[in-house]
C-alpha cells in the first residue's frame, strides 16, 4: 500500500494532492478534503496553487535562511516577526532586511518606493547630517591645532544653528 | 468636543447622501504614518507610546484643515463611546481594543479622523460621500503634509514610508470605496467579481473591513499593495476597477428587473412590511432589509429623499448605537425592540413602493 500522506495545513490525511508550475517552479501541495474545500481548490476557477504557496514560502524561507536576525536598534527578532507578523521599529526594514525584501516583491507591485516624499523630515535630516558633519571637522581641527579652521567651521555652526531656528519659528 | 456632540453633529456619513452615484455609499483613504525615533506602537514600552501620544496630540490639534477636532484617549472612553465609533468607522476595532496609551483626533464633521498608536503611530483617514477618491487623496495629502511639518515621519528613500506590517510599506495608503452591490449579490455573480478583482491586486471585504461579514449587500473594494506605485497611481486604478463594477452591479439588477421582477418587487415589498410593522428586528435583519429599500429608491419606487434617511439608519440601526439610544443598559431583545421602534417611526411616512414605472 502506497505511503499515506499528511495535508500540509492541518496534518490530518490528505486525500487532494496538486501540483503547479509557478515562476518555473514546480510546487506540490497535498492537503484533506476540508482544506482543500476552505482554500476553494475543488473550485478550479477560484484556485491558484501560487496565493496557497505565497505564505508557505516565506515562513519557509524565514524557518530556513533568517532564523537569527536581531535589530540591533529595539532588540526584535526574525522570530518575533514569525509570531506577531509586524515589525519591531522603522531601522527593522535595514537590519532584518535579508528577511524582508523577498517577501516584498510578493506583497507589492513592485519593490522600489514610487511616491510621496515627507519634505521637511529630508530637509531637517539633511541639516542634522551637515550639523554632524562639520562638528566631526571641528574636533578634527581641534586635534590638529588648525585653530583658524576650528573657528571657521565654529561660526559656521553657530549659522546653521540660527538657520534652523528661523526655520522653526516659521 | 465629546462623543455626545459628535453623535448630534451632521456627519459626513449621516446627513450628505449623494444621489449622483446611488451605488458608491462612500469613499475613504488612509495614511499609514510613524515618527523616524520610536519603536512601532506594538513594539514600544507604555512609556513611549505614551510620548507618541502626547506628541502626536499636540501636533494634530494644531493642523488649520481640521477645524474644531474632538482630541480623545481611547482609555478614557466608555467601552460604549468606543463602540459608537467603530461603528461610524471613526476608529478601528484593534484601537477600542488596545485603549492603553492611544488616542484618535476626529474633525467636527466626522469627515477626518487621525488614529494615534494602532498598528502605527498615526493612521490618517478621510471619508468622503459617495465616489471622491481624487477629492479625498487631496485633501489627505494636505493633512499629511501639515502633520510632516511638525514630526519628523519614519521614511527610507528606497521603501518609502515604513509601517509596522510590510503589507502597508511604500506610500503607507489604502483607498475604499464602500458599494452596494444587491444585484450582483441576488444574481449570484458576487463571487466571481472577487475572485476577478482579487487577481489585479484589489481586495473585497465586508462593511466593517477585515472578517466582517457582508450584511446588507455592502462591500469594501480597496488596494491591497501600497509599494511600487504611485499614490495617483493606485488612486486610478481603483477607480477604474470601481467603475467596472458599477457597470456589472447595473447590468445585474437590469437583468433581474427582466427575468425576476416579480420576485425581487416582492423581496421590496416584504423590506417595507417588516421594516413598517415589525416589533423585532437585530441589527442584521435591519440592514438586509434597508438595503433592500435602498435598492428600490434607485429604482425610483420610493422618492429619492429617503435615500439619506436609509444611510443613516445603516448606521443607527448598529447595537452601539441602539444602546446608546436607549440611555441605560439593555439587553439583545431589549435592544432588537427598541431598534424595530424607531426605525417604524423614521419610516412612518414613507409611502408604499410603486413599481408601476417598471412594469409599464
Amino acid at each position: 500500500m502506497a505511503e499515506s500522506i499528511n495535508c500540509d495545513i492541518c496534518s490530518k490525511l490528505a486525500t487532494v494532492h496538486l501540483t503547479q508550475i509557478v515562476n518555473g517552479k514546480i510546487h506540490k501541495i497535498d492537503l484533506c478534503e476540508t482544506c482543500a474545500k476552505e482554500k476553494g481548490v475543488t473550485d478550479p476557477n477560484g484556485f491558484s496553487l501560487a496565493d496557497l504557496l505565497a505564505s508557505g514560502v516565506e515562513n519557509e524561507e524565514l524557518e530556513t535562511v533568517h532564523k537569527d536576525l536581531v535589530c540591533e536598534n529595539c532588540g526584535f527578532t526574525s522570530e518575533d516577526y514569525k509570531k506577531l507578523g509586524r515589525l519591531g521599529c522603522p531601522r527593522c526594514y535595514e537590519n532584518l532586511a535579508p528577511m524582508i525584501a523577498p517577501m516584498l516583491g510578493h506583497m507589492h507591485k513592485g519593490v522600489s518606493h514610487l511616491g510621496k516624499n515627507p519634505e521637511n523630515t529630508l530637509i531637517r535630516e539633511a541639516s542634522r547630517q551637515k550639523e554632524n558633519d562639520i562638528k566631526t571637522q571641528l574636533q578634527l581641527a581641534i586635534e590638529e591645532e588648525r585653530y583658524e579652521d576650528a573657528a571657521k567651521l565654529r561660526d559656521q555652526l553657530i549659522r546653521l544653528d540660527e538657520e534652523t531656528e528661523t526655520s522653526n519659528v516659521h | 468636543m465629546s462623543i455626545r456632540s459628535i453623535l448630534k453633529t451632521r456627519g459626513e456619513l449621516t446627513q450628505n447622501s449623494s444621489a449622483k452615484c446611488p451605488i458608491v455609499m462612500s469613499t475613504r483613504i488612509r495614511l499609514a504614518r510613524n515618527l523616524a525615533q520610536y519603536p512601532f506602537p506594538g513594539w514600544a514600552k507604555k512609556t513611549q507610546k505614551e510620548e507618541v501620544l502626547g506628541k502626536c496630540l499636540e501636533v494634530v490639534a494644531r493642523i488649520p484643515k481640521i477645524k474644531n477636532p474632538a482630541a480623545l484617549r481611547i482609555d478614557e472612553l466608555k467601552e460604549l463611546e468606543r463602540q459608537i465609533l467603530f461603528e461610524r468607522h471613526l476608529i478601528s476595532r484593534e484601537l477600542s481594543n488596545e485603549p492603553e496609551g492611544s488616542g484618535v483626533i476626529i474633525s467636527a464633521n466626522q469627515a477626518c479622523s487621525i488614529m494615534i498608536n494602532e498598528e502605527d503611530h498615526l493612521r490618517i483617514q478621510v471619508i468622503k460621500n459617495g465616489l471622491h477618491l481624487k477629492r479625498a487623496w487631496n485633501f489627505i495629502n494636505s493633512v499629511d503634509s501639515s502633520i510632516e511639518e511638525c514630526l519628523d515621519y519614519a521614511y527610507s528613500e528606497d521603501l518609502g514610508y515604513l509601517t509596522a506590517c510590510p503589507t502597508n510599506v511604500g506610500t503607507g495608503l489604502r483607498a475604499s470605496a464602500m458599494l452596494h452591490l444587491p444585484g450582483l449579490v441576488i444574481s449570484g455573480q458576487m463571487e466571481k467579481v472577487v475572485r476577478a478583482v482579487n487577481q489585479l491586486g484589489i481586495a473585497v471585504r465586508g462593511i466593517f473591513g477585515e472578517g466582517s461579514d457582508a450584511s446588507g449587500s455592502f462591500f469594501q473594494i480597496s488596494n491591497q499593495q501600497t509599494l511600487g506605485e504611485s499614490e495617483s497611481e493606485i488612486v486610478k486604478r481603483l477607480n477604474s476597477v470601481i467603475g467596472t463594477i458599477i457597470e456589472c452591479e447595473e447590468d445585474a439588477r437590469e437583468k433581474v428587473l427582466e427575468d425576476e421582477s416579480v420576485k425581487i418587487f416582492d423581496k421590496i415589498g416584504r423590506a417595507y412590511g417588516v421594516l413598517k410593522n415589525g416589533h423585532l428586528l437585530s441589527s442584521s435583519e435591519a440592514m438586509n432589509r434597508l438595503s433592500l429599500i435602498r435598492l428600490a429608491v434607485d429604482f425610483g419606487s420610493f422618492p429619492e429623499q429617503s435615500r439619506f434617511l436609509v444611510d443613516r439608519l445603516f448606521i443607527e440601526c448598529q447595537p452601539g448605537h441602539v444602546q446608546f439610544k436607549a440611555n441605560k443598559e439593555i439587553d439583545t431583545t431589549q435592544r432588537d425592540v427598541l431598534r424595530a421602534s424607531f426605525i417604524r417611526e423614521a419610516l412612518f411616512d414613507l409611502p408604499e413602493p410603486n413599481f408601476d414605472h417598471i412594469t409599464r
